[in-house]
């Protein structure tokens, strides 16, 4: 078997006496997707930054591609290939849609102490931003300033910067929201053929997204994982339809 | 060509025009304005870098300007007095070449901004804004504590300092110094900004947790921007003390600090020529209201509140709209 790309074993997080991450274990191999579900509240966020960086644990590790990364803030976990997209977009909104994909490139080559040509005009970081634009669909609106997006197409546009940093693992928090049925399809197709890529780590509350993508499905329940396994079991889990998808809703 | 573009170029006329004019109509005092709006303008430009381009509000870089004016002031100073700035462990000597100066300036500048920005740009908001502030005011009291170099009251200069192959003391030929180093540095700090360093120092500025996102240290690259936000500065400070022939610790108070930032509001912060704009406008409203009345900073403090509230991209957004962000 090979071994996972991205190992979280026995992560804790307590905020005061709220335990938002509770011994979390689990595992993302390559070229699957695996699927963080649970109700509001459950940690999946909380979680997701402990992974990024953004959020440090206060026990357990973080392994990544076989390092632990346990100790690395946010821009080296990034630096070694962790791509996250945020659930609320974060984007440099004054500047254009290309823009928001190019420092993407920049980002990943890490050569920002340039100081003379205009980085606008560096044919290699403007036709990388572009490629990661038109397999999301955004190259039509390129000049656009990143402010006057849509909240899907700036939910695409995270996508697409996280794609320029050309990443081992792909940490998706909730990319389908707000994108309504047919872009949420769209991306739903976009995401599978991704996951040959790199490996996905998904956060996401859209059940149909979930159940068709994810080859394995982790259920977060107050910090604690309550059940692992694929589509098929977790349906079939008693524990996480209590927990969850409602009882009643057992059909 | 955008209405920017356009509006920077009589931007950039302005002060050749105002000094050639005066020139020809022998009216050397109005040369010394517009070459004093030309150095506070690059002074400007210095601190754009860092508050228009990267959000940075420093309230301390008359610390920068002071510390120009100073090296200015020392260095010729020993070199009118013959004595050396240090004998052991080796010779130190005064000068009294420009270029030299400047050299200095930009490095004392540069030291102190990577000094002041290690510890400052641990914070952000209203700390930083206070700890600059602090810093700035360190300095000033330490200018006036310090006999050797005049204390409280300055250091006199009685021949403004050489540059090769021009008489710096004719105001026509010490403007056309001081607008060429202005004109130099815009084109440099137009470069930057569109740059990979500047493309990075401005989102970091709109957005840090995306900057750091994609794989970039924010801190590191504030620091950088500072520091060649303070050389910018300094080297400003030098030629403002080269041109009043004098310096003293006001170049350090935080009124000056307070005036560079004007500069940078009025003219419309994060724009190339905002500097340019707001230092030409305070000058001219220095000359003109100052005859009318003592109390003429009333007045500038009323189109200051003007602008904040009403025209927050200052004079050049006022005229030329919202920035266009791809080129």
């Amino acid at each position: 078997m090979t071994d996972p790309l991205l190992k979280l074993s026995d992560l804790n997080k307590s905020f005061g006496a709220l335990k938002a991450t509770d011994n979390v274990s689990l595992t993302l191999m390559p070229g699957e997707i695996h699927a963080l579900i649970g109700p509001n509240g459950a940690g999946k966020s909380t979680l997701i930054k402990q992974v990024a960086g953004g959020l440090r644990s206060d026990s357990g590790t973080v392994e990544f591609a076989g390092r632990d990364v346990t100790p690395l803030g946010t821009v080296a976990r990034a630096r070694a290939g962790l791509g996250r997209t945020f659930q609320i977009s974060s984007l440099a909104m004054e500047y254009t849609v290309l823009q928001n994909t190019v420092l993407g490139a920049l980002g990943h080559d890490g050569a920002v102490m340039r100081f003379f040509r205009p980085v606008m005009k560096d044919r290699a970081l403007v036709d990388r931003g572009m490629a990661a634009l038109e397999r999301v669909g955004l190259a039509d609106q390129a000049a656009k300033r990143t402010a006057d997006l849509s909240h899907g197409q700036r939910r695409l546009l995270e996508v697409a910067v996280a794609l320029t940093l050309e990443p081992k693992v792909f940490l998706m928090d909730e990319p389908m929201a707000g994108l309504g049925a047919s872009g949420s399809k769209r991306l739903t197709g976009f995401l599978d053929d991704l996951r040959a890529q790199a490996p996905i780590l998904l956060v996401e509350h859209d059940m149909d997204a979930v159940f068709a993508l994810a080859d394995r499905i982790s259920v977060l329940v107050y910090g604690q994982v309550i059940a692992t396994g694929t589509a098929d079991e977790i349906k079939r889990d008693a524990a996480v339809r209590e927990a969850y998808l409602g009882a009643e809703d057992a059909a | 060509m955008t209405r920017e573009t356009f509006l920077n170029v009589i931007l950039f006329a302005i002060l050749p025009v105002t000094a050639l004019a005066a020139f020809a109509l022998d009216e050397p005092f109005i040369i010394t304005l517009a070459t004093k709006a030309a150095i506070l303008a690059l002074a400007g430009v210095g601190l754009n870098i860092a508050l228009g381009l990267g959000g940075l509000v420093s309230f301390g870089h008359a610390a920068f300007f002071g510390l120009g004016g100073y090296a200015m002031g020392i260095l010729a100073s020993h070199a009118q007095s013959y004595t050396p700035l240090m004998e052991t462990p080796f010779l130190i000597e005064g000068t009294k070449s420009m270029l030299v100066i400047w050299g200095v300036a930009i490095i004392a500048a540069a030291l102190a901004a990577l000094a002041i920005g290690a510890l400052s740009l641990r914070t952000t908001g209203v700390y930083f804004i206070m700890i600059t502030l602090a810093f700035g005011q360190m300095l000033y009291y330490f200018a006036i504590s310090w006999p050797a170099y005049g204390g409280e009251d300055g250091l006199s200069i009685y021949i403004r300092n050489d540059f090769p192959g021009l008489n710096t003391l004719d105001p026509i030929q010490f403007f056309a110094i001081a607008f060429g180093v202005l004109a130099i540095v815009l084109f440099g700090a137009g470069r930057l900004a569109k740059a990979p360093f500047g493309l990075a120092l401005s989102a970091a500025r709109q957005n840090a947790e995306r900057v750091e996102t994609v794989g970039l240290t924010p801190f590191r690259i504030r620091l950088v921007a500072f520091v060649i936000s303070g050389a910018v500065t300094g080297l400003a400070g030098a030629l403002f003390a080269d041109l009043n022939r004098f310096v003293s610790p006001t170049m350090f108070s935080w009124h000056t600090s307070g005036e560079i930032m004007i500069f940078v509001i009025l003219g419309g912060v994060g724009r190339l020529f905002g500097p340019v704009a707001g230092a030409a406008l305070f000058i001219l409203l220095e000359h003109t209201l100052g005859g009318i009345s003592e109390f003429w900073q009333v007045y500038l403090g009323l189109l200051l509140l003007g602008v904040v509230l009403f025209a927050r991209g200052g004079l050049i957004g006022t005229i030329a709209g919202r920035e266009v962000a791809h080129d």
